[in-house]
């Protein structure tokens, strides 16, 4: 079937068979490679991109091993790759590396991207509520904090708020 | 993992939506968010032979007062219910009931009619459907059926739904401040209630507490003839006939059926 989606803000048209899932159209017919492919069942969130049509409301975030293909056609889609222009980091990016928000990196684009989808719900989110906003995407050996840090230091970046409050975080 | 190859029809409408569920037969399914049944279709638990995508439809999407009920569309996404400020006074625990389903991602995706059609027993929406006495409004060719909650879950994954019916409309009382309670018990973070109990007018309905969600018939008669919460809630397990698995025992679920029944009635919002 043929489908028209847009992958990081480029247009693509692309024949895929129906069963093909989002996270392998993006990983194997797109090239991009920053969503991963972890548990499998939709519980780890290590594929999560940003997926949103014309005229629809809500939030973006999405798992993408749970998203056939032909059902992003006419849609948006946005992975890690597609935050920033070549070279850059979007400002959640550099908040994590700036505050060490990852170990291995596996789960790191999902939670980028699980983390950019909450903001732009919610760009104002308690250290709570980042953790309730995370509960879909899974880390095997950070434990989290520093995770949650590095979203509430993009939300404090983004908004120019102090920068101290950060320091508060699961102390 | 990848599912069975299928075909794939994007509907136009619910009248095209049925014409095509005439003419697949049974070989079809109906794909709304599709976070019940293409997980299914990966596991090969599930090889329909089409897919019907019904998760566009705008006449199948949104919230709206009828008179004395809320109707939501049944592709309308769980973080939509949540969200809705008019599900959140009219009818607070469905709207409680969908910020519990999975995770963020989750609900995004995954619909009120797709959660009701999947009818696990252990999920946060056919419970509360139970407990707050609502309906689903299906439609064939033949024209339209309402049906009650206590009546469309039959069965394990099972529900009342004739071959060619898809769930149009989920319709609930409208009932603002009517003091509510909803208990879950998971183990990890965005699972499904080991079991679970919702409280709402003298109304109780448990998760995971048999192969459908079900009443707790004699801890409402008990409330219903004066007793208290907690004398209440000691009979919430009588007549249930709960599974066993990797998570709990049955004797381990109907203690927890007491204590979350007895929770849900003592902290009632």
């Amino acid at each position: 079937m043929q489908v028209e989606i847009t992958v990081n803000g480029q247009q693509r048209s692309d024949d895929v068979e129906p069963r093909l899932l989002l996270v392998h159209y993006l990983r194997e017919v797109c090239g991009l490679r920053a969503a991963n492919v972890g548990c499998d069942t939709t519980s780890c969130g290590a594929c999560t991109v940003l997926m949103k049509g014309p005229g629809e409301v809500g939030g973006e975030s999405v798992k993408s091993c749970t998203v056939l293909a032909v059902q992003a056609n006419g849609r948006q889609v946005t992975t890690a790759e597609g935050l920033a222009p070549d070279g850059g980091l979007h400002p959640v990016q550099a908040a994590f590396r700036q505050e060490h928000g990852l170990q291995c990196g596996f789960c790191t684009p999902g939670m980028v991207m699980a983390a950019v989808g909450l903001l732009s719900e919610n760009p104002h989110p308690t250290e709570a509520e980042v953790r309730e906003g995370l509960e879909g995407n899974f880390c095997r050996c950070t434990g989290y904090h520093n995770i949650v840090r590095a979203v509430l230091a993009a939300a404090s970046s983004a908004n120019g708020a102090a920068v101290g409050e950060r320091a508060e975080v699961g102390a | 993992m990848i599912p069975a190859p299928f075909d794939y029809v994007a509907a136009e409408s619910t009248t095209h939506a049925l014409d095509l569920l005439d003419s697949f037969g049974d070989d079809a399914k109906l794909l709304a968010g599709g976070h019940s049944l293409l997980p299914m279709m990966k596991l090969r638990l599930a090889a329909p032979a089409a897919l019907i995508d019904i998760g566009r439809l705008a006449e199948l999407i949104g919230i709206r007062a009828d008179g004395d009920e809320l109707v939501i569309g049944a592709s309308t996404p769980h973080a939509a219910v949540a969200a809705s400020d008019l599900v959140r006074a009219d009818a607070p625990l469905l709207a409680h009931s969908a910020a519990q389903v999975g995770d963020p991602q989750i609900r995004h995706r995954g619909t009120i009619g797709g959660s009701l059609a999947h009818a696990d027993p252990a999920a946060d929406l056919p419970m509360a459907l139970v407990a707050l006495g609502g309906r689903v409004d299906l439609l064939s060719q033949g024209g339209t059926r309402s049906v009650a909650a206590d009546d469309f879950f039959t069965g394990f994954f099972e529900t009342s739904l004739e071959p060619g019916e898809l769930i149009a409309s989920v319709r609930v009382p409208r009932q603002p401040g009517a003091a509510w309670g909803y208990q879950k018990f998971v183990r990890r973070a965005n699972d499904w209630a080991i079991v679970g109990a919702a409280a709402i007018n003298g109304r109780i309905a448990l998760a995971n507490m048999g192969p459908t969600p079900v009443r707790a018939r004699a801890a409402e008669q008990a409330l219903a003839d004066g007793a208290s919460p907690a004398e209440a809630a000691e009979l919430a397990a009588e007549g249930t006939e709960p599974g066993e698995d990797v998570h709990a025992g049955r004797d381990y679920r109907r203690h927890l059926a007491r204590v979350l029944t007895r929770r849900a009635l003592e902290h009632l919002t």
